[in-house]
């Protein structure tokens, strides 16, 4: 993986000592709160509604076990000994004091990581496949490209006051696991008919209050000018993207009320100014990026080497595990683990500092030393041994980190929610945890089979709710909690945002309504092998709505 | 009242804006005009003595002044809020684009946290706010020392420079 060279690091250090001092003028009372706000934010610090939150950038999701050992510390010694992995790849503490981000920050540059731009109205950490790397199905390793993003992004000194917040998503496989449709921008990495590389562009896309599924802009933008011509997207956004209103500020608002052509042009004007300029990429500049993420020295294995299965104590649960949670890899002999962070009862996303450590210390067992954050929010241990998955199992399972539903419908995806956040309408997390109380049969949750479910605590919709498969909002409605059901989101190359299937539930009727979708879904799907995305999809809605709501004209609230 | 400063400290400030009174600056004192009067008026203000600047605001296009830059001896930017970031495309377009080599001033909410932003995208002067401390916030200009995308200040981004060590 990518390590800082001196000018990265001097970087970061500057950074803690720019903000040291700014901590410093805000806690004497010689800067405001309103001019520190823009400044803490752009540092990942939120004050929120127990405690500040500081948000860790996790680059593109990839973390090194040196890394995740120095987050679990700081998690033990400025927080409360676990923190919560994001749907953007990066690490959240709730408890920090605000006097010792500075010192964490500091702690964090000694590891080349950093909080910077995790919040804000500027360029957001860039995301990417958490299979990066190893994926059978990428055409090339996508990472490259997100460090230059990252580089690019970082105190860009035109782009630090954007209209609103800015979320670039890369892509080199064929099944997007990054979701870069419901981006500011997507990229995917693709060949033209020369075999040259070079992207697809993609923009204003989102989600928030009016979900968007991205438009393509450029179906092929020439490898080397990708700076340029991200120059030139936020650039046009800078300039014209609305700031009268913040909930019409992000660009995918720019894109519609501009239209898509008209934005394209303006944007393809602009880079036609910056093309071949400054920015512009060399061989020597992508080779250099490439050999930063040169492939770990990988053994010259067999890829069906037999499994030392007769050591294994706990036979069945390995088998269901490993059904769940080994990815093939691109290279023979070596697999792809995710590591579920969605044991029932546990909120999702969080791991203890110890569970931190077990990972980091199973990445270098049983790996290289490297750790993936996957926008699922669970972990990514890329490169293990197919002969070594037993042994992972069981190190896994005592730790309480080898929860068979990778995939399944307890694997769900949930923001923070209510519990913690300021912004929030309701709770997320005991939605989460009570949908999983419902569905704790192993065996029922594998006949239910690949399902997403998405929670997000308000419009935000920091828990990506309008692309799960089932999306649940948390809304207010005088005051009281209140949950909207939506159906048939994808995030994927098929994007498509969930459609609501009519009036909300309280808290304690959504485990119940979740049971009825389910079990309508079983009911009437083809065969085992027909998903639930693909049922809603093949038959609609309606279904649906009648195993939730009756059959009566005037849908009535199933009541709990 | 804002206080003017460029890299090396405060320095006098001769410009006066223009406040829609044309009797009220002489002829041969330096006159800031909004980009609407200029174009409304440039025969008359260009027939003064004294020297032209123009304001824009944040929504002006610099492109609407590019081909009477030789005419002017300041560009300022009006900054509204410190959170309004178009000026910073305005002045790189002006610097990058338009080629405007003459002083490019800042002013409005110019506070001490933007000014090492401003100064890449090509701003010299800054009339900060006034409640800000002038000597203090001129460490800011030196808050970074690693720049890692091209600006008005560098051309080159840093992956063009690499392997250059870092100086102060």
């Amino acid at each position: 993986m990518y390590r800082y060279d001196t000018f990265d690091q001097t970087l970061v250090d500057e950074r803690v000592a720019q903000f040291r001092d700014q901590t410093r003028r805000f806690l004497a009372g010689r800067l405001s709160e309103d001019e520190f706000r823009p400044l803490r934010l752009q540092n990942g610090l939120y004050v929120q509604k127990h405690a500040p939150m500081l948000r860790i950038a996790i680059p593109y999701g990839t973390l090194s076990s040196v890394q995740l050992r120095a987050l679990a510390d700081i998690a033990d010694r400025y927080d409360r000994g676990y923190g919560h992995f994001s749907t953007r790849q990066n690490l959240q503490l709730n408890w920090p004091a605000l006097e010792a981000v500075p010192d964490i920050l500091a702690e964090l540059a000694a590891v080349q990581m950093h909080a910077i731009q995790t919040s804000g109205n500027c360029v957001r950490n860039t995301t990417t496949d958490h299979f990066a790397g190893v994926a059978r199905d990428e055409r090339v390793d996508p990472r490259p490209y997100c460090e230059l993003i990252r580089q690019w992004s970082t105190i860009h000194p035109e782009f630090a006051f954007l209209p609103r917040k800015f979320k670039i998503a890369v892509t080199a496989a064929t099944a997007d696991r990054a979701a870069v449709q419901v981006h500011d921008i997507g990229l995917r990495i693709v060949r033209n008919d020369a075999g040259e590389l070079g992207f697809e562009v993609w923009a204003g896309g989102g989600l928030g209050r009016t979900p968007v599924v991205a438009p393509l802009i450029r179906p092929f933008l020439p490898e080397r000018e990708l700076i340029n011509y991200l120059d030139a997207i936020l650039r046009v956004y800078n300039r014209f993207g609305r700031r009268d209103n913040k909930y019409k500020a992000r660009i995918k608002i720019l894109v519609r009320e501009l239209g898509v052509e008209t934005f394209t042009g303006q944007v393809e004007a602009e880079w036609a100014a910056l093309r071949g300029g400054p920015s512009t990429l060399t061989d020597a500049v992508l080779d250099e990026l490439r050999a930063a993420f040169a492939p770990p020295p990988y053994r010259g294995l067999d890829d069906d080497v037999a499994l030392p299965d007769a050591a294994l104590s706990d036979a069945p649960g390995f088998a269901a595990w490993a059904a769940r949670s080994v990815t093939p890899h691109k290279v023979p002999g070596y697999r792809a683990v995710t590591v579920s962070l969605k044991a029932h009862g546990v909120a999702p996303g969080d791991a203890t500092s110890d569970q931190m450590r077990v990972v980091a210390e199973a990445a270098e067992r049983f790996g290289f030393g490297e750790i993936r954050v996957s926008h699922h929010q669970n972990l990514v241990l890329p490169d293990v041994e197919r002969a070594a998955l037993p042994e992972l199992y069981t190190m896994l399972k005592v730790a309480k980190l080898a929860a068979p539903n990778v995939g399944l419908l307890t694997d769900i995806i949930a923001c923070p929610g209510g519990d913690f956040c300021s912004l929030a309408n309701a709770v997320s997390i005991p939605v989460a945890q009570a949908i999983q109380a419902r569905f704790d049969d192993l065996d029922d949750l594998f006949d239910i089979g690949e399902i997403e479910l998405n929670i997000s605590g308000c419009i935000n919709s920091c828990g990506h709710h309008h692309v799960g498969h089932i999306g649940i909002l948390g809304v207010d409605k005088a005051g009281e909690e209140w949950y909207q059901v939506s159906l048939g989101g994808v995030q994927g190359p098929r994007a498509a945002i969930g459609r609501i299937i009519g009036p909300s539930f309280s808290r304690a009727e959504i485990p119940g309504v979740v049971e009825r979708l389910v079990r309508a879904y079983v009911d009437l799907r083809t065969s085992a092998d027909e998903r639930f995305i693909d049922a809603v999809r093949r038959v609609g809605l309606e279904p649906f709505k009648v195993a939730v709501y009756g059959n009566a004209d005037r849908p009535e609230r199933a009541s709990a | 009242m804002a206080t003017l400063i460029d890299r090396n400290g405060p320095r006098p400030d001769t410009w006066h804006v223009f406040d829609g009174d044309a009797g009220a600056v002489p002829s041969h004192a330096d006159l800031l005009l909004p980009l609407d009067e200029w174009r409304e008026r440039a025969a008359v203000w260009g027939a003064r003595t004294g020297r032209i600047g123009i304001l824009l605001s944040p929504s002006d296009d610099p492109a609407a002044i590019a081909a009477d830059l030789e005419r002017f001896a300041l560009v300022a930017v009006r900054f509204p809020s410190f959170t309004d970031g178009r000026g910073y495309s305005t002045a790189r377009l002006l610097r990058e684009r338009h080629g405007w080599r003459g002083e490019l001033r800042a002013v409005g909410d110019v506070l001490r946290d933007q000014l090492f932003l401003l100064a890449r995208c090509g701003f010299d002067s800054f009339a900060l706010r006034e409640d800000q401390d002038p000597q203090a916030a001129l460490a800011a200009f030196d808050d970074f020392r690693v720049r890692y995308q091209s600006g008005a200040d560098e051309p080159q981004p840093l992956f063009r420079r690499r392997g250059v060590a870092v100086s102060a």
